[in-house]
């Protein structure tokens, strides 16, 4: 098989998305002016970190092609649900989440190339 | 000199700082969302070279760009040539949520130079930031919080770096044989899941959760992704209203 090419073109977009990654993830470090958060902000930046998960991991379970799915038989909502429960069964003890991993994909995987849920 | 500090060549703080205790602390707890994240970097790596990028630029996207969600956005736009301008405003807009975290993270990383607060941000990732906010609920006030709150950043980021880039170049190196059709990402979902579930520690913060899963679904068919930032300022602006209201004399305080 024969390898495809690199292209500067591809290459220019990389270095490109690299400064995007740099910009957008050190946005409010680059100045150096004396500046405080709003008391409001403050406080509702305690939700950001759950609600950015929440809004990652929701979509990926429940919908198919931007769609939602309409049958319950979905490997993921199993995988996602047993992954859940496990952590909340074991919350506190050492690797919690990495038993959600474990258990999650023990779950999903037969279900997914098993019965091609 | 200006300075007085004998102890304060570039060499000697790194040494301190990784043999912190909390550079280890740091990296322990990466570990635990560690396999998710991996197989989620092992399916970007697939997925770079599935899609029609050669080894040279999957190896650069990966080692360079260092963004999973970023990445598999920009993978098909590549692939398709889109306008150069369409590939990095989608970048950016999947990336806005790093602009939230980085507002949170200012207060916390402000004391460093700015060429160390540029590479902290750049190595900062989803579970990096999320784990750092988890066990800081506030930033340091004495010099040796601050070593030891930037020891856990420095620790959590390096072990999350080199497990993602290792997965990353395994799945470049594995392309034609790990099919896709196995759904290995879904371990990074399971990470993220853990996580999430771990930061549910309050009826508000559950609250957040549910309204920003239920407004990233509602709102999916906006362009770039934007339904994950337009998710979390919903969840966030609700939270806000619903907490007890601040007492009257903070307005206009700000």
């Amino acid at each position: 098989m024969s390898q495809p090419g690199t292209d500067l073109w591809t290459l220019g977009v990389i270095v490109g998305l690299t400064v995007i990654t740099l910009i957008t993830r050190s946005f409010f470090f680059l100045s150096s002016r004396e500046w405080q958060l709003p008391h409001w902000a403050q406080r509702g930046l305690q939700y950001a970190p759950i609600a950015a998960l929440s809004a990652v991991i929701v979509p990926e379970v429940v919908m198919t092609q931007g769609q939602l799915i309409t049958s319950w038989q979905d490997a993921r909502l199993f995988g996602a649900a047993a992954g859940a429960a496990f952590y909340f069964v074991r919350r506190g003890q050492g690797q919690a989440v990495l038993g959600t991993i474990v258990v999650g994909m023990a779950v999903y995987l037969p279900l997914h190339l098993g019965l091609g849920w | 000199m200006v300075n007085p500090s004998a102890d304060s060549s570039p060499l000697l703080r790194l040494r301190r700082l990784v043999t912190h205790p909390e550079f280890r602390a740091g990296a322990r707890e990466i570990s635990g969302v560690a396999p998710g994240l991996a197989a989620w970097g092992l399916m970007t790596g697939v997925a770079m070279v599935q899609s029609g990028m050669s080894t040279v630029e999957a190896l650069a996207m990966t080692l360079l760009v260092f963004a999973g969600s970023s990445q598999l956005a920009a993978i098909p736009l590549i692939a398709a040539s889109a306008p150069v301008w369409v590939i990095l405003a989608t970048s950016f807009c999947v990336n806005l949520r790093f602009v939230v975290f980085s507002a949170h993270l200012r207060a916390y990383v402000m004391h460093l130079p700015r060429w160390a607060r540029l590479l902290a941000g750049y190595v900062t990732a989803d579970m990096t930031y999320v784990l750092f906010v988890r066990r800081y609920a506030h930033p340091a006030t004495t010099p040796a919080e601050r070593e030891a709150q930037l020891a856990y950043l420095a620790g959590g980021g390096a072990l999350n770096w080199a497990s993602w880039q290792v997965a990353s170049l395994t799945g470049i190196a594995l392309a034609q044989s790990v099919p896709m059709h196995w759904g290995l990402g879904f371990a990074g979902i399971l990470a993220l899941t853990g996580v999430a579930c771990s930061l549910a520690s309050s009826p508000m913060r559950r609250v957040s959760a549910g309204v920003a899963g239920a407004a990233a679904v509602a709102a999916f068919a906006l362009p770039f992704k934007l339904n994950i930032v337009f998710a979390i300022a919903v969840a966030v602006a609700l939270s806000l209203l619903l907490e007890r209201p601040a007492p009257p004399d903070r307005r206009g305080g700000a």
